[in-house]
């Protein structure tokens, strides 16, 4: 076997000298700390977003888009179709896990002051990309085309029509009409699985190339550490082997929600049919829906969600271009850290919030 | 000489390259929004019987492309209001319990005359005229 690995690799070297790639793979190592573990979270998921696209394959060998097929074709395959029941919940589950994996990495890389000078890129492509995957999401809780997702999708895109300008062109180009339509899940349907797909490959892509060419970040307190204090394992393959594990042990607990916390399909969508009492979105939206509720109808003179909107509008955008707003130096880390603790307060809280409320 | 030349040809480039970018975009945008449908004018919808509408009760119909809900309060009486909360256009419905038309979405309450009395909706639902000619309900836009 390893003869055949050797001729193979000779084979390869002959042709595309192979031998930098390596050389790198040989020397990239990890930085072992007490904080190591966060290390962990953009593998993670990484592998969701893997899961995503082969289960998301799968169920386009069944899923029919249109006003007449959405529903029935996703009830086809949790009740007729072989395991078509576990495809789905692996894809609702996974896609979850996603976004909170996601989010944890975005904090730990933020509380680690990872996102400073020099990576302020792999930063601003990491904020882009976790903005995709809450349009995956979003895109994506249409397709069933059940109540809920009517619901959901009718209030998510009127609040596009809140951004000034464009908002009601966005909207009318989202929805593919004045309403939610038919024809909007012909477009949610190319959105979700051919434009995002697409754009979050490049992004991924470009993510990890930064990565690579500036190694892992070393916080602060592990930087100052004396040289012979300073501990590191190599990347290939011991690091590469404990990221397999987590990755392991992350699919187990997905096929653990798969099985005992099926995703629910609603009744079918009904345009002529009342909001049901209870609606929620998704707990990725819930701090933003719920802050939206608490609003008075008017602020001033503008319209209270007009004002919700750009105020998360506006504060997205300095989060994303954070590193560009703080300087490198250690000072400003005390302040950050507040800014940080108050942005997961408010997230959690507000979370919470509508949940009980 | 070349200098200017070789600017001005860089101008004309630049030009043609935004002209191109522009030809091609133009159509893609244009593309993306959906066209508009012409809709039937409609002035006014059959609800049906009276008979079939006890009080305490209603019913969510379309008014051309609008759903527009039809409520009997506990005294009989009718009324008829759009059924789109105007705050995030989910659709209402009508809350025995409180009297009045209640919006799931974001808690929005309406009175019975469609004006908005607590949550977030912005504004009063649109009202509609209710007629009953020969027992039967027929709703028709105001004024």
């Amino acid at each position: 076997m390893k003869g055949l690995w050797n001729k193979i690799e000779k084979w390869l070297d002959e042709r595309y000298d192979i031998q930098p790639m390596k050389e790198y793979i040989k020397h990239k190592k990890v930085p072992m700390h007490r904080h190591s573990v966060w290390y962990y979270m953009g593998g993670i998921t990484l592998f969701l977003f893997t899961v995503q696209v082969l289960t998301g394959i799968l169920l386009l060998m069944y899923y029919k888009p249109g006003e007449n097929s959405s529903y029935e074709s996703v009830r086809f395959i949790i009740t007729q179709v072989k395991f078509g029941w576990l495809i789905r919940n692996v894809h609702s589950w996974s896609a979850n896990l996603m976004i909170f994996f996601a989010f944890l990495h975005m904090f730990s890389v933020f509380f680690s002051g990872a996102f400073k000078k020099p990576r302020e890129l792999t930063w601003v492509s990491g904020f882009l990309i976790l903005a995709l995957a809450l349009g995956f999401g979003f895109s994506g809780y249409l397709l069933p085309w059940d109540d809920l997702a009517f619901f959901a999708t009718k209030v998510g895109t009127e609040i596009v029509a809140s951004v000034p300008l464009i908002g009601h062109w966005l909207k009318e180009v989202l929805r593919g009409g004045e309403d939610v339509t038919g024809a909007t899940l012909s477009r949610f349907f190319g959105i979700h699985t051919a434009i995002l797909p697409l754009i979050a490959t490049i992004l991924i892509a470009i993510h990890l190339l930064f990565v690579q060419k500036q190694g892992m970040h070393e916080p602060e307190e592990f930087k100052n550490l004396p040289e012979e204090k300073k501990k590191y394992i190599p990347f290939f393959p011991n690091f590469a082997l404990k990221d397999l594990l987590f990755w392991l042990l992350i699919f187990n607990i997905i096929l653990f929600l798969a099985l005992y916390f099926p995703w629910q399909l609603g009744p079918k969508a009904d345009p002529l049919s009342s909001a049901p009492a209870g609606i929620k979105p998704e707990w990725y939206f819930m701090f933003m829906f719920q802050s939206l509720k608490l609003l008075p109808a008017h602020i001033l003179f503008l319209e209270g969600e007009v004002v919700g909107i750009l105020t998360f509008g506006l504060a997205g955008t300095i989060w994303m271009i954070l590193p560009f707003l703080v300087p490198a130096k250690r000072e400003s880390n005390k302040i950050l850290k507040i800014i940080g603790v108050f942005v997961v307060a408010f997230i959690v809280v507000f979370t919470i919030l509508g949940y009980i409320l | 000489m070349g200098q200017t030349r070789r600017k001005f040809l860089n101008f004309l480039l630049s030009i043609t390259g935004i002209g191109a970018l522009g030809a091609i975009l133009y159509p893609v945008f244009s593309y993306l929004v959906p066209p508009k449908i012409a809709e039937a004018n409609v002035n006014s919808v059959k609800v049906g019987k009276v008979m079939h509408f006890p009080p305490d009760s209603s019913k969510i119909l379309k008014f051309g492309r609008e759903p527009v809900i039809v409520v009997r309060d506990k005294q009989g009486e009718f009324h008829a209001l759009s059924a789109v909360c105007t705050h995030l256009q989910c659709i209402v419905q009508f809350r025995t319990d409180k009297e009045s038309i209640w919006c799931a979405c974001h808690n929005g309450l309406y009175d019975l005359k469609g004006r908005n009395i607590s949550g977030p909706p912005p504004k009063p639902l649109k009202e509609f005229k209710v007629n009953i000619v020969n027992d039967e309900l027929i709703i028709s836009k105001m004024g």
